[in-house]
């Protein structure tokens, strides 16, 4: 059973647990997004899932399972449903993904994995010209339900080839719906309702969020698309954060409240849709918008929303839009300079003092 | 004496510095010296030294996200590279790079790589620069028997052919992508046979037998240096260590690594080799030993010593512009 929940309203991710009812408990990141694959593959027989080491040991002497995933997500699902439907595969993204999308164009459900999502590199046409275009290219007559995921972000000292933010180049392409999950419960809701979406989608996992922790309901519910939610609320200055942003959102809030600067924080949850509705009714009351985005600054999801608010809600504005994003350059390795490379809290409180004009 | 004594040394010292470095670097890692994402190359240290020890600065080599045994046997510092690796600012690549992304252009390494199957296009582009300037120089590239299944490698094998690049592909096959078995990974019986399908000499050779392994590889290398086009050589090998530093290896089966140790170990091998065809005496390798764990200990304590990156100065660094 799903509960979808209802549109437009403000409300705080415990209130929408309460309305979900039955009983919860306290997820990490990982388990929620377990949780949410292994019921729906439970309900429906065409759910599968595939990709390099989403069960591990494949043909090996040793344990079947050994991964799960290389950071566990799909830890235990090969285990009930076999290798069938969990499917480990060659290195070869190019196939996986045009394996999913074809699969999904013929009766199946898959979700695929990219394992860390700068492997999109690889396989980028299977994503952009096949899987992205069908649904109109073919005038409406295909249907390619998948979910492609993959981890994003810096913070593990992986370097530059493991821990891009490539969503906006995702976001970009007209056919995909991109997920951005900043909890645990996010996590649960919006996965069950891609796996239950009819079009491609694209599902981000912060590197750094897995062992987040928070109430998750236990039975499956289904967060629909392009609905803000909102975790801090507030009437002097608006902040729109995407995935692990979103904590250092809610974090500068907190500090902000104290002196008693309060902040709207909202999360767009997916950015394909986006909620631009929710983002300008805020800025008609602040004025004010900072955005966070750990991605590069150009031609991404900061100046995008930063572009929307400038062109819808440009009267509303009191101070000049700021956005705080990672600077134009790959992800450094050093740990000295990651640090410096990814937006944080002293970072997003500067943005807001600035258009406070403090 | 088939090979000179100096050759003889050489390669010990090569492979002796790949295998004390990765045990190292084991080590620094668990002892919380070595941030990210590392992956150790030890048990595989003939086929990287096979491979480079004939090769000038001006022969290139493209490597793979096990990157650090073809970076020694390619010639680079170990110092600097471990300093990369601890992520300081007088790295080889000024700790912007780390295990997965360390290069040295100057030594003709091109790079680690973080990609699989991201090595091999670019390896032939170093070929055909090669072949187009008239050069006389090959390029090398390193694959794992998990790269052999990307579009990209079999592109790059292909166009290979196509254009008679002097590039050797080398194929560690240590029997696992990942966690996942090499030849669950393969769809067919043989990747050297699937190999010679793209119109290449293909050879398959004992890669724990450092001088099968190099003799395979200087006749690839000669034909490419003649213009005989590119050459597939498959390694059989055994990974000593995790896909990971830090990997529990579950997939792996009971005592196989411990036997592996015993029995599969290239370097042991090299040694009994050469002592007992009377090549190198024992004393001449136990010195090398001794001098290159006093190189590896200096490494490591310059490494720790070594300064971090400045953020305000070296995050915006090496950017044609700065937003």
């Amino acid at each position: 059973m799903s509960t979808a929940l209802t549109k437009g309203t403000k409300m705080t991710t415990n209130s929408n647990i309460a309305k979900i009812g039955g009983t919860t408990s306290i997820k990490s990141y990982r388990e929620a997004l377990n949780d949410a694959i292994r019921e729906e593959m439970r309900r429906d027989p065409t759910v599968i899932v595939l990709g390099e080491e989403v069960s591990g040991g494949a043909g090996c002497d040793g344990q079947d399972d050994a991964y799960g995933g290389v950071f566990g997500v799909t830890k235990g699902l090969m285990p009930e449903f076999g290798r069938e439907r969990v499917i480990d595969t060659p290195i070869s993204e190019a196939a996986i993904i045009g394996a999913a999308a074809g699969a999904a164009n013929n009766g199946l459900r898959p979700i695929a994995e990219l394992m860390f999502f700068d492997f999109i590199g690889v396989s980028f046409d299977q994503i952009f010209n096949q899987a992205a275009k069908f649904r109109y290219m073919f005038g409406g007559k295909s249907k390619t339900p998948m979910v492609i995921r993959g981890t994003v972000g810096a913070g593990w000292r992986a370097g530059a080839q493991h821990s891009s933010m490539l969503h906006s180049i995702v976001t970009h392409i007209a056919g995909l719906k991109v997920v951005m999950p900043s909890n645990a419960y996010d996590a649960k809701g919006l996965m069950v309702q891609a796996i239950r979406d009819e079009d491609p989608v694209i599902f981000l996992e912060h590197k750094v969020m897995y062992n987040n922790e928070c109430e998750v309901p236990d039975e499956q519910y289904a967060i629909p698309f392009g609905e803000a939610a909102f975790p801090r609320q507030g009437k002097d200055v608006t902040i729109v954060a995407i995935s692990n942003m979103v904590t250092h959102a809610i974090a500068a809030a907190d500090i902000l409240a104290e002196e008693g600067i309060t902040c709207d924080v909202i999360d767009p949850r997916t950015v394909s849709p986006l909620d631009d509705e929710a983002i300008l009714e805020s800025v008609e009351v602040t004025g004010r918008l900072v955005v966070v985005d750990e991605g590069n600054p150009r031609c991404g999801l900061a100046s995008d929303i930063a572009g929307i608010v400038a062109e819808k809600g440009f009267y509303s504005l009191k101070a000049p839009i700021r956005t705080v994003t990672a600077p134009h350059t790959p992800v450094p390795f050093a740990p000295a300079l990651e640090d410096a490379y990814v937006p944080n809290v002293d970072k997003v409180l500067a943005a807001v003092r600035d258009v406070l004009g403090a | 004496m088939p090979y000179h004594e100096d050759f003889l040394l050489r390669a010990y010292r090569s492979m002796k510095t790949i295998r004390e470095f990765e045990e190292r670097c084991i080590k620094e890692f668990m002892g919380g010296n070595v941030p990210g994402f590392v992956h150790a190359s030890n048990g595989q240290e003939a086929i990287a030294v096979a491979a480079c020890i004939d090769l000038s600065n001006s022969d290139i080599i493209g490597s793979t996200h096990r990157g650090h045994g073809h970076c020694i046997a390619k010639g680079c510092d170990v110092g600097d590279m471990m300093k990369e690796i601890m992520g300081r600012s007088s790295g080889l690549c000024k700790g912007k790079g780390g295990s997965m992304h360390i290069a040295d252009i100057d030594k003709g390494m091109l790079g680690a790589n973080a990609i699989v199957g991201g090595g091999p296009p670019l390896v032939n582009g170093a070929a055909l620069a090669a072949k187009t300037l008239g050069t006389n120089h090959v390029a090398v590239s390193f694959n794992g028997d998990g790269s052999a299944n990307q579009g990209t490698t079999m592109e790059a094998m292909n166009m290979a052919a196509v254009l008679q690049l002097p590039h050797i592909f080398i194929y560690e096959n240590n029997g696992y992508a990942e966690g996942t078995s090499a030849n669950y990974g393969l769809g067919c019986d043989s990747l050297t046979d699937r190999n010679a399908g793209f119109g290449m000499p293909a050879e398959c050779v004992d890669g724990n037998d450092f001088f099968a392994t190099y003799e395979a590889i200087k006749v690839a290398t000669q034909r490419a240096r003649d213009g005989g086009g590119p050459t597939s050589i498959e390694a059989k090998c055994v990974r000593f260590d995790g896909h990971f530093i830090g990997d529990p290896q579950l997939y792996r089966g009971e005592n196989e690594v411990k036997n592996a140790r015993k029995d599969q170990d290239c370097l042991k091998i090299f040694r009994d080799r050469v002592i007992k065809e009377g090549w190198l005496k024992a004393a001449a390798m136990n010195a090398i030993d001794k001098e290159i764990a006093l190189e590896i200990e200096k490494a490591v304590e310059d490494g720790l010593a070594a300064p971090h990156p400045d953020p305000a100065t070296d995050l915006m660094s090496d950017v044609y512009c700065s937003y």
